[in-house]
């Protein structure tokens, strides 16, 4: 009986706080259940803010003009000295074409900004259309040529026309010129393909990606050509051959703690030891390539023995067994079969070395540079760096080019993380 | 580039080196390869290694030494009063020399002898690449030569060629040795330099840092004070605030993935948390500096607070937003280390399941949660894209995260872009920086992996 109604008691009690329990379980749900969704709302935030502000910049706003090719400016007609075309005064022939189309423009200050709606690139377009086809001096063409970025913002829609003129870079001038030259259909927006076949520039409207591009080729290039390999070997030697003892403990801490030291700590190693002991040059990709080796090289080791790790033992066995040796074994065998897991960590370490930027402002590769690089001595800038400096740029237009370049330097990581889990999934063995 | 055409030149003679080797070995036993110490293929490895690896190892010594050598013998022809010039006039003289030589710009005037001695320079550069060439081609063919011609059928030729790939598989692995004393050494060196001209303790205790040294004395507003002090409590406050927005929300969606969440949810949005480690840290300082910043000013000003446009909250729910994915991973695996029988204890006394996690799992995992959030931490105080971006430049001692505060890369990455001179304090002041942020975040590692392996071994 008293047993009976202790037992009682205690399953009221139960039943009393159950209700309390279970709704703190659901809280507790709900919690975890919230962390993700802040996580996965951070992720869609950041991608909405990069491509609703980079997107527009893979458009470019072009203008329509009535150039006439003036011999009298250019050369006579029938020269094709390329010296002569090419010092010719291009700049004049869009001057000579807008003031034709706005006679009413004659104060010298009001001229200047008239001319300013177009690209100073615009001149460089047509002196290669000339000295392409040296038949066109003396003839008239409707040309499409860039608008300056200013232009450029106003069509697209970044700038706001509630400010008072003062505030804006577009005054009610060039408003007015600029509605004019809609009306007769002379604006319109295309495809940029600036954006992927220059390098970079001061002016936004002729600046482009593709010396960044370049750059980091070279420098990945230069990164994989001595991180791969090497990391390979230093997985083969730790997981095959090494010993048991202090020294191989000691390779690993080291190893362990190298993919926790903070990245610029490998640039200022860049900075003394490349730069300044071996006297190599600034700005380059073979010594930006030299640092980012150092620093992916832990990735890559501790991915390759995980590799390794995961060749069964049996395998070894047997190649041993029927008197390969050792080093047979490894090459003929284990190393076939652990290749594709250490693929999936290099490409990844590959990623890892594309999107990193601290290191490499160490070593100067933050200089401004115009020509697309042509090998690993030339001084280049890398993509992410090339962000990070037009995110620097107070142009507005630059906003968008910084957005347009990280949608490239993502597409570039995302494609290589694909290829990596591609790989994974294709090689992958259970055994 | 002539040296990219020397290479593949030697790597195709090593190609015909392998060929002759292995067609030799053949030919000594008369095709038959059971009469041969090693496969043919060894021989051939080893006629190769002998025909490339010597003439490689002089090609990379004759380049690191060609500079020197030749600059040393221009500066013998050069006249006597140049000669004489002190060693960083002379230096620059050299450069000059060096960029007409190649038909850049130079900083002087061109003379005759600055003339005479770009043209010396640029004929013996000549020579020298010539020289290279015909001394390497030749080592190559001889040393391949003379290793076919050794090759007997006792010859052991396997063991040889197996010691060479195990002596390199011994030196890569030591690499990641060498690139820690190298670490070690270079920010050391400049650090030692740096503390003969600023005393050590006014370095860590000074309460002030401005690190504008004079370049004249009577010059105004440098005044070259180098307390970092303030640095580091930048770095605190914007790690401390990354640390608040990340733990949470890293461990509770850890938590999830790891007990609620079923395989299809799981198989989708982890991945989708994991693009969050995938993204450069520049794009996140971009982020910081467009969009976050200016919503908290706007923010701030609407609710009637200052908040700078370089405020540490910027800096630090954006660095917390790049760490998520690192805390989650972490946690994640050290809940799923917890072994089973103990949720299946818990369970059974009649425990929820929020209750067993909070109960049981959690302070199971703790170490490894500790562990995580350590390792954490050091990310967070190395990171240097998101806080060059986002956080300020001025040393500024508060801890007021609505201020902008600077941190130790931040001002590491100021100091040392840009033109530098190697004596002055301070270019040397981001080494003695960045020995104390290598300490501290080796230190920060060390700890971490300890427990986190202590921990592993508990379940084990």
């Amino acid at each position: 009986m008293n047993n009976q109604q202790q037992h009682q008691k205690t399953m009221e009690r139960v039943q009393q706080g159950l209700d309390r329990r279970y709704r703190k379980e659901r809280h507790f749900r709900w919690l975890g259940l919230g962390a993700i969704i802040l996580g996965l709302l951070f992720v869609s935030f950041l991608f909405i803010t990069i491509i609703s502000n980079g997107y527009t910049a893979f458009q470019q706003t072009y203008v329509k003009l009535d150039v006439f090719y003036d011999p009298e400016m250019i050369a006579p007609i029938g020269e094709t000295d390329p010296e002569v075309l090419s010092r010719a005064n291009y700049g004049g022939l869009i001057k000579a074409s807008m003031r034709q189309m706005f006679p009413e423009v004659t104060n010298r200050r009001e001229k200047k900004v008239l001319y300013g709606l177009i690209s100073t690139g615009a001149s460089y377009e047509l002196r290669n259309a000339v000295m392409s086809n040296p038949a066109l001096i003396g003839s008239k063409a409707e040309v499409w040529v860039v608008a300056d970025d200013d232009v450029d913002m106003l069509i697209k829609g970044h700038i706001d026309l509630r400010l008072p003129e003062s505030d804006r870079r577009i005054k009610d001038n060039q408003l007015g010129w600029i509605h004019l030259l809609q009306e007769q259909d002379r604006i319109e927006k295309r495809f940029n393909t600036t954006f992927f076949t220059a390098g970079d520039s001061r002016e936004p409207e002729l600046s482009g990606i593709k010396g960044a591009i370049a750059g980091s080729f070279f420098t990945l290039l230069i990164c994989l050509t001595i991180a791969f390999p090497v990391g390979v070997a230093a997985a083969v030697y730790l997981e095959e051959f090494a010993p048991k003892n202090r020294w191989t403990d000691l390779i690993e801490v080291n190893i362990n703690n190298l993919a926790a030291v903070p990245s610029i700590v490998f640039g200022l190693l860049g900075l003394a030891v490349f730069i300044n002991f071996f006297g190599l040059p600034r700005s380059v990709p073979l010594v930006g390539g030299l640092v980012l080796a150092l620093m992916t090289l832990p990735t890559i080791i501790i991915a390759s023995r995980a590799a390794l790790k995961s060749v069964p033992p049996s395998i070894r066995e047997a190649a041993l067994g029927i008197g390969a040796s050792p080093m047979q074994t490894i090459t003929h065998h284990v190393l076939p079969l652990a290749l594709p897991g250490m693929l999936t960590g290099t490409i990844i370490g590959m990623a890892q070395a594309l999107g990193e930027t601290a290191p490499l402002l160490m070593i100067g590769m933050v200089a401004f540079i115009v020509d697309v690089p042509g090998s690993v001595m030339d001084p280049s800038a890398v993509l992410p760096v090339q962000i990070y400096l037009w995110a620097d740029s107070p142009e507005r237009a630059f906003v968008e080019r910084t957005s347009a370049a990280i949608m490239v330097l993502l597409a570039f990581l995302i494609s290589m993380n694909l290829l990596a889990v591609w790989l994974r999934k294709k090689f992958e063995r259970r055994w | 580039m002539h040296t990219s055409t020397l290479i593949i030149l030697l790597l195709g003679l090593m190609s015909l080196a392998y060929y002759f080797g292995r067609k030799r070995s053949l030919s000594i036993v008369g095709g038959k390869i059971r009469d041969l110490h090693s496969l043919p293929s060894y021989y051939g490895l080893q006629t190769a290694m002998w025909c490339g690896i010597p003439a490689l190892i002089l090609l990379s010594l004759w380049i690191s030494f060609e500079e020197t050598v030749v600059t040393g013998i221009v500066v013998e022809s050069l006249p006597q009063e140049l000669q004489s010039l002190p060693p960083e006039r002379l230096d620059l003289v050299l450069n000059d020399v060096r960029n007409l030589s190649k038909g850049d710009i130079v900083s002087s005037t061109v003379d005759q002898t600055m003339q005479q001695a770009a043209d010396h320079y640029s004929s013996l550069m000549d020579i020298s690449h010539m020289a290279l060439f015909v001394v390497a081609l030749s080592v190559a063919i001889l040393a391949g030569l003379w290793a076919r011609r050794t090759i007997t059928r006792e010859q052991r030729a396997r063991n040889r060629v197996e010691k060479a790939i195990n002596f390199f598989l011994l030196s890569s692995s030591t690499l990641a040795i060498f690139t820690t004393i190298g670490i070690v050494l270079s920010v050391l060196f400049e650090s030692m330099r740096f503390f003969q001209q600023i005393p050590v303790t006014e370095f860590l205790f000074g309460l002030e840092w401005s690190p504008q040294t004079a370049i004249r004395p009577d010059q105004v507003g440098s005044s070259g004070v180098f307390g970092s002090v303030p640095l580091f409590a930048g770095t605190m406050l914007i790690t401390l605030i990354a640390m608040i927005v990340a733990v949470p929300i890293g461990l509770m969606s850890a938590i999830y993935m790891a007990e609620y969440a079923g395989k299809r949810f799981r198989t989708l949005a982890k991945p989708v948390l994991e693009v969050l480690a995938g993204i450069p840290t520049v794009v996140y300082g971009f982020f910081a500096a467009l969009t976050v910043a200016p919503f908290f000013r706007d923010m701030g000003t609407n609710i009637g607070l200052t908040v700078s446009s370089e405020s540490a909250l910027a800096a630090g729910v954006v660095m917390g937003i790049m760490i998520i994915p690192f805390v989650s991973s972490l946690s994640d695996d050290v809940i799923n280390a917890v072994p089973q029988a103990m949720r299946d204890g818990a369970y059974g006394l009649g425990a929820t399941r929020s209750e067993t996690i909070r109960n049981v799992i959690i302070p199971a995992a703790l170490p490894g949660i500790v562990g995580g959030v350590l390792l954490a931490v050091s990310r967070a105080i190395g990171e240097t894209m998101i806080v060059v971006m986002a956080a300020g430049l001025s040393a500024n001692l508060s801890a007021n995260p609505l201020e902008a505060v600077t941190t130790v890369t931040v001002q590491i990455v100021t100091l040392l872009v840009g033109d530098q001179e190697f004596d002055s304090a301070k270019t040397l002041a981001a080494f003695a920086l960045a020995l104390v942020l290598f300490v501290i975040t080796l230190a920060l590692n060390m700890i971490a992996l300890h427990i986190v392996r202590k921990y592993r071994e508990q379940y084990e």
